[in-house]
C-alpha cells in the first residue's frame, strides 16, 4: 500500500524535472530564434 | 561538468534508496524521507541565496545580483512546491491525512511558500529598473526571516505529529540512513546549482539580445 505512495512522491520529483527541462529547452529554442532574427538584421544593415 | 554531477548523483542516491538502507518497520513510506527533506532543505538554501543576492543588490549595489537573486528565488518556490508535494504524499501514507492544518510545521511551510509566490507578483508588477530591483531586494530579505521560523517550528510544535529526525543528540538514524540522507541531499543541491547556472545563462542572453534588438532599432 505504502509502496504506491514512494513511487507518487518519485514520480512528482521526475515530472518537476522533466517540465523544468522542457521550458528551458523551449526558452533555448526561442533564443536561437530570436539570434537568427538579429544576425539576419546585422547582414541586411550591411 | 554540474549536470554530470547531479547525474551521478541522483543515480547514487536512488540506488542506495531502493537498494541498500533498511525498511522502516514502523513507517513503510519512510523511504519518501530521502526525497522530501533534502527537497525542504534546498528549498532554504535557494531562499537563503536569494537573500544574500539581494543583500547585494542594496548593499554593493550590483546590478547583476538582482537577476541572480530572482533565479535563486525561483527556483526556491519550485523546490518548496516539491516539498509540499512529496510532504503531503507522506503525510497520507502514514498518518492517513494529505493535509493538518494542526501541525505548525507544515502551515508554516505553506506561509513561506505563499510569501515566495507573492514575490513574484511584486516583482512584475513594477517596471524593470532599479525601483523594482530594491523592492524585490527588500521583499527577498523580509522572506529570509521566515525560513529558520519555519525550519525551527517542528521544534517549537506542541502536537508532535511531525517526526524530528535531527536532534541535540546528532541524526535518530542508523549509519546507512545517513549517508544515503547525505547523497541524496548533495543530488538536490547539485539539482539546483544545475538549474540555477542554466537559468541564468537563459537569462542574461535574453537581456543581452533585448539589448541589441534596441541598438538596432
Amino acid at each position: 500500500m505504502s509502496e504506491k505512495y514512494v513511487a507518487a512522491a518519485d514520480l512528482v520529483v521526475f515530472v518537476a524535472v522533466l517540465v523544468y527541462v522542457v521550458i528551458i529547452g523551449t526558452k533555448l529554442t526561442r533564443l536561437e530564434t530570436a539570434l537568427a532574427e538579429l544576425v539576419e538584421r546585422v547582414r541586411e544593415r550591411g | 561538468m554540474l549536470p554530470a554531477l547531479a547525474v551521478v548523483l541522483f543515480a547514487t542516491a536512488i540506488s542506495l534508496i531502493f537498494f541498500w538502507v533498511p525498511d522502516d518497520a514502523e513507517d513503510p513510506a519512510q523511504r519518501i524521507f530521502y526525497f522530501h527533506v533534502p527537497i525542504a532543505l534546498t528549498a532554504y538554501t535557494c531562499f537563503g541565496w536569494g537573500a544574500w543576492k539581494a543583500l547585494r543588490v542594496l548593499w554593493k549595489r550590483d546590478e547583476r545580483a538582482d537577476v541572480e537573486s530572482y533565479v535563486a528565488i525561483h527556483q526556491g518556490t519550485i523546490f518548496g512546491a516539491l516539498t509540499l508535494a512529496t510532504g503531503s504524499l507522506w503525510a497520507k501514507a502514514t498518518w492517513g491525512h494529505w493535509w493538518l492544518w494542526s501541525s505548525r510545521q507544515l502551515t508554516l511551510f505553506l506561509v513561506l511558500f505563499l510569501f515566495y509566490c507573492a514575490y513574484f507578483m511584486l516583482r512584475f508588477s513594477v517596471e524593470p529598473g532599479p525601483r523594482r530591483a530594491n523592492l524585490s531586494a527588500v521583499y527577498a530579505l523580509f522572506g529570509v526571516v521566515l525560513t529558520p521560523v519555519s525550519f525551527l517550528a517542528i521544534r517549537l510544535a506542541e502536537d508532535f505529529i511531525h517526526p524530528t529526525v535531527f536532534t541535540r543528540d546528532g541524526p535518530q538514524m542508523t549509519a546507512s540512513m545517513f549517508t544515503t540522507f547525505c547523497i541524496a541531499l548533495a543530488a538536490m543541491l547539485s539539482l539546483f546549482a544545475t538549474f540555477y547556472s542554466i537559468e541564468l545563462a537563459g537569462k542574461r542572453i535574453d537581456s543581452r539580445i533585448r539589448e541589441l534588438r534596441e541598438l538596432l532599432s
